[in-house]
């Protein structure tokens, strides 16, 4: 069955919704989220005491089975997501990208202080603890793209159309960089400069954002956190310390480097087994891999992450209303993003922020963040014979 | 794609810019994968060797140290269990609880205790603490029982220098002791680094330490990110030190410390053909033992204050006039001058004038006609000094460096001393003062400057028993595989005659009546000796005290009485053991020395230990069956 041109008001039947999921992008997302439980369970590992206990390598304890408890809700919650019609997702842009505001500045006030930023709320009523930072940066995203498909056919790269979209940017990451969390404003800023440069912004304009980017990241540098600075300044030159901040950066290439092409075996790397490895079951997670499969294991998740990165840009280029190209494209862009940071990060070309690998370091938000994004994708993918008229994209 | 839309104008754009970011993401994945080629690939094989520098710490296991025996094979330093408790603080519940209740068993002193909590604190908690060393079977097995209800605490078996015959061995062995801030400074051996190590600090066990001590053994683990050891991955022992093998025979010494019991004096058994130390002994003397277990602030304290110097090894580093026992030396150094006839006499009278001054015979009023063998026999002040005046002290100091005065003996152990045989330039040189007749009528009886230890002692006697050969003193009979050369003396160049003339002299002293060491003849087939005494005055002799009937020994303190020598050798017939004996502060020679001559050269005599065969520590070895193994530190 085949849509016809114009369909503006048609509702897809469910069961139809059903028929149109994209089993190969849920397949290629569940194989990754398994590698990364995988290697969770590799990662609790108790090391010998001295009376000679054996050593339990490996072990569902405590990561790998709340991990898979949470792929397996989050699977859930990103089918959910896909079968919502595009068209409420686009009504509730806005509205999400106001809470998350209001969550962020909420952060400013009532934030609960963790790891020396303030980073989580709690709700008031409900007792649950949000990292409004990471809802934010989906709610960008739907902002965003609501925002330009709302323009039509006016050009983004007049100012009078270009100023909601930076504010729209811009508002969130400040606050974000307030709290202090470097990377995610980054990521933030990232995120919407690239959705910018698909919705067409000139390159005039793009040049000189790049300009822009320069000096303020020589002004910006005043700004930075004594411990920001020293990353970047440990990050150019590691071995200079190796036992303080330099150690992270130094032990993860050692691991990584060690591993070689077919790495040491599972259960096997000595760098993490052994902790040398910091942070593996988190940020360093990669040079875990790395060093226990090797230049082959690292680069098959690469692979697919490749797949799912190609998926979610050819539903973006299937997409019949501009809105879902952007929403898809967005999430793509968040989702490279993190994988770029934090690969890069690992193997010490980009200094150390705090960026998770996405569905394989263990952590509840980021990986609920990125399958909700993933949910929008599948949204936009269902319904991507779906026109949305420019006019509907006013403000709700 | 080409599919039917209405807002073609901006899906163009999209698309094309989607296809930049696709080529973007291309090139930055092409990026990511090069990096991790670089990394794991190019150089994989630089990271592979710090992942392994890492997780592999090399860890030193201590060999065992080398056994020191004597001739026959007695062990006389060995290596015994050193059973002790210690503690791995992450291990306990309670770590004051612990230790109550290890108290129960062994005690526990509250600086001990305080020295544990400031060594747990310094320490990774995974580190064991030693609680105690030491203990006994009992202490060691009640632990052992309680052990399961002790969570941290490890009872281990390691090892201990033990010093089985303790003080008697002292001067000779030395002692272990552990580590110093300086040594560490002086020394790079990364042995000396492993906790509870001992290196010598004493005797042999200080200059043979390397020998000793053998070689590091290495045994590599593999350890996480916190140092806490996972396994062994290999393990290569160390060499175990070289064995000693001395000539001392410890019955004799023993026989020896057990006769020399309160006094304040020295013993060397020697034997006149080879030079084997048989016997050395000093008195009194410490436990080294004390020493290697840790020495009490006390207990040192009066080892160092003692009057009776325990901690110098008399043998070698106490240094003496010889008094008369120099008369051996004067005899032969008249006899080989060619001016001395020995049977031309000389008429004692108790003195003799030189000049203005007095020289005075010990016998008050004399010993009448004496030629040279009654002098010696009567130990004649007054003849040799005839001599002397005839003589210069070229004439003694040459042959007196013949017979090993004023040289250093070095049988190994440290700290000896060369002792002084004085001459004109010596004087000259030292005391800015010229030599002068007096001097030399002085130096002719064993007094004025002339100094010896009891090792120059016997040295002296061995020779000129051995029938005028340059024996030289052996303390170490081999070490490990190799044993000490054994090289024929070099003759002296004396003549016989002479040689047999001075022998026939001292043979009187112990054998005829009126010999001042008459009376400890010794009785028995095959057993006789000849020997020779001496007394050394510390104080000066007034005028006045002299006319008045000088003060007896037993009427003077202790630091103000004479020191009493005796050497001798046996049998006269065919001699083959030399001794001599200083006794310090011991009153005359006669009283004070002879009988323990006597005694000891009797013991060695009945002992014979030279014709009795000797143990061979490479027999031994085929014999002992297995590598012995050492111990981790």
């Amino acid at each position: 069955m085949s849509f016809v041109y114009g369909q503006t008001g048609r509702e897809v039947p469910f069961l139809q919704k059903l028929r149109e999921i994209n089993w190969l992008l849920i397949l290629t997302v569940t194989a990754i989220s398994l590698i990364g439980i995988a290697m969770l369970y590799s990662t609790s590992t108790t090391p010998v005491g001295p009376a000679g206990e054996p050593a339990t390598r490996g072990s569902f304890d405590p990561w790998a089975s709340r991990q898979l408890i949470r792929f397996g809700f989050g699977l859930v919650v990103l089918l959910a997501i896909g079968l919502v019609d595009i068209r409420l997702w686009m009504k509730l842009a806005y509205p999400a990208y106001g809470v998350a505001l209001i969550l962020l500045l909420a952060v400013e006030f009532y934030g609960v202080t963790g790891m020396g930023a303030q980073r989580w709320v709690e709700l008031p009523v409900v007792g649950i603890t949000l990292q409004p930072s990471e809802i934010m940066k989906i709610a960008m995203v739907l902002a965003l793209a609501r925002y330009i498909h709302g323009l039509g056919d006016g050009d983004i790269s007049h100012l009078k159309s270009l100023a909601p979209a930076v504010v729209i940017i811009i508002l969130p990451a400040v606050l974000v960089l307030r709290q202090p969390d470097l990377g995610t404003a980054l990521l933030l800023l990232a995120g919407g400069f690239i959705i910018l440069f698909l919705a067409g912004l000139s390159w005039r304009i793009l040049g000189g954002v790049g300009v822009l980017g320069v000096v303020g990241a020589i002004i910006g540098w005043q700004f930075l956190q004594d411990y920001q600075k020293q990353r970047v300044l440990t990050f150019l030159d590691p071995e200079s310390d190796p036992l303080g901040t330099g150690y992270h950066i130094l032990q993860a290439k050692i691991a990584m480097g060690s591993g070689g092409v077919f790495g040491k075996g599972y259960l096997q790397g000595t760098q993490s087994q052994l902790n040398f490895l910091p942070e593996k079951h988190t940020d360093f997670i990669f040079t875990m891999l790395s060093e226990e499969l090797g230049l082959m294991g690292g680069l098959f998740l690469l692979v697919l992450y490749l797949m799912i990165l190609a998926r979610g840009t050819s539903i973006a280029l299937s997409s019949r209303n501009h809105f879902g190209r952007l929403v898809a494209m967005g999430v793509m862009a968040t989702f490279l993003l993190y994988i770029v940071i934090n690969t890069a990060m690992v193997m010490g070309l980009v200094p150390v922020v705090g960026v998770p690998l996405p569905l394989v370091s263990y952590g509840g938000t980021a990986m609920m963040t990125i399958l909700f994004g993933l949910g929008l994708v599948m949204s936009v993918h269902i319904h991507r014979d779906i026109e949305i008229p420019v006019t509907s994209a006013g403000f709700w | 794609m080409k599919f039917d839309i209405r807002d073609s104008a901006r899906y163009e754009q999209f698309s094309r810019r989607t296809a930049i970011m696709g080529f973007g993401t291309a090139s930055i994945f092409a990026g990511l994968a090069s990096r991790m080629y670089f990394l794991q690939v190019i150089e994989g094989e630089q990271y592979r060797q710090m992942a392994d520098d890492n997780r592999v710490n090399r860890r030193m296991v201590a060999p065992l140290r080398g056994r020191i025996f004597d001739r026959f094979g007695v062990e006389l330093a060995s290596n015994t269990q050193n059973l002790q408790v210690m503690l791995i603080a992450e291990d306990t519940n309670d770590i004051n609880e612990t230790l109550e209740d290890i108290a129960a068993v062994v005690p526990l002193s509250a600086s001990r205790r305080q020295r544990i909590a400031r060594e747990i604190k310094r320490k990774r908690k995974f580190v064991p603490v030693m609680i105690a060393e030491n203990l006994t079977w009992e202490q060691f097995a009640r632990i052992n029982v309680r052990a399961p209800d002790l969570p941290g605490i490890v009872a281990n078996i390691g090892d201990v220098r033990h010093y089985p015959f303790e003080g008697r061995l002292a001067h000779v062995l030395g002692y272990v002791a552990r580590v110093s801030e300086r040594d560490l400074q002086e020394n790079d051996d990364p042995l000396l680094q492993l906790p509870g190590f001992r290196i010598g600090k004493s005797g042999l066990e200080k200059s043979l330490d390397l020998e000793l001590r053998g070689s590091t053994g290495t045994s590599h683990v593999e350890v996480n990110a916190y140092g806490r050891v996972i396994r062994e991955l290999d393990r290569k022992e160390g060499d175990a030190g070289r064995d000693l093998v001395l000539t001392l025979d410890m019955g004799l010494q023993n026989f020896i410390y057990d006769r020399l019991e309160g006094k304040s004096a020295a013993v060397v058994v020697m034997d006149v053909k080879n030079g084997d130390l048989l016997g050395l002994a000093a008195t009194p003397a410490f436990d080294p033992n004390d020493f290697t277990r840790g020495l009490s602030q006390a207990k040192w304290d009066k080892l160092r204050t003692d009057d009776m110097d325990p901690l110098v090894n008399k043998t070698i580093a106490g240094q003496f006039a010889p008094g008369s026992t120099f008369k051996i030396i004067s005899a032969l150094a008249g006899l080989e001058s060619g001016q001395i006839d020995p049977d031309h006499t000389v008429y004692c009278g108790g003195k003799m004038r030189l000049g203005n001054r007095e020289f005075h015979c010990w016998k008050r009023h004399g010993h009448g006609a004496m030629n040279l063998r009654n002098a010696i026999k009567n130990s004649c002040n007054v003849y040799f000094f005839e001599m002397a005046k005839r003589l210069g002290i070229s004439d003694y100091a040459e042959m007196g460096k013949r017979f090993g005065i004023g040289e250093l003996h070095d049988i190994g152990i440290p700290g000896a001393r060369e002792g002084l045989m004085p001459t004109g330039n010596w004087k000259q040189a030292f005391r800015d003062e010229a030599w002068v007749k007096g001097d030399t009528l002085n130096t002719s009886i064993g007094q004025g400057f002339l100094l010896v230890t009891p090792l120059h002692q016997a040295v002296m006697t061995a020779r000129l028993a051995s029938g005028g050969f340059a024996v030289k003193p052996r303390l170490i009979k081999s070490l490990g595989e190799m044993a000490s050369e054994l090289e024929a003396p070099e003759s002296m160049g004396l003549t016989k005659k002479w040689v047999d003339l001075v022998r026939e002299g001292m043979i009187a002293v112990v054998n005829e009546p009126g010999g001042t060491a008459f009376g400890k003849k010794l009785r028995g087939k095959g057993l006789s000796m000849a020997g020779k005494t001496g007394t050394v005055q510390v104080r000066r002799i007034t005028r006045e005290e002299r006319a008045a009937g000088v003060t007896k020994n037993e009427d003077l303190p202790w630091r103000r009485r004479d020191h009493g020598w005796f050497v001798g050798f046996g049998p006269t017939e065919a001699p083959r053991y030399a001794i001599s004996v200083l006794v310090e502060h011991g009153g005359g020679g006669s009283a004070a020395a002879a009988p323990i001559g006597r005694d000891v050269m009797r013991e060695v005599l009945l002992r014979d230990p030279s014709s009795r065969p000797a143990y061979s520590p490479s027999l031994e070895a085929s014999l002992a069956s297995g590598p012995r193994s050492g111990r981790e530190a």
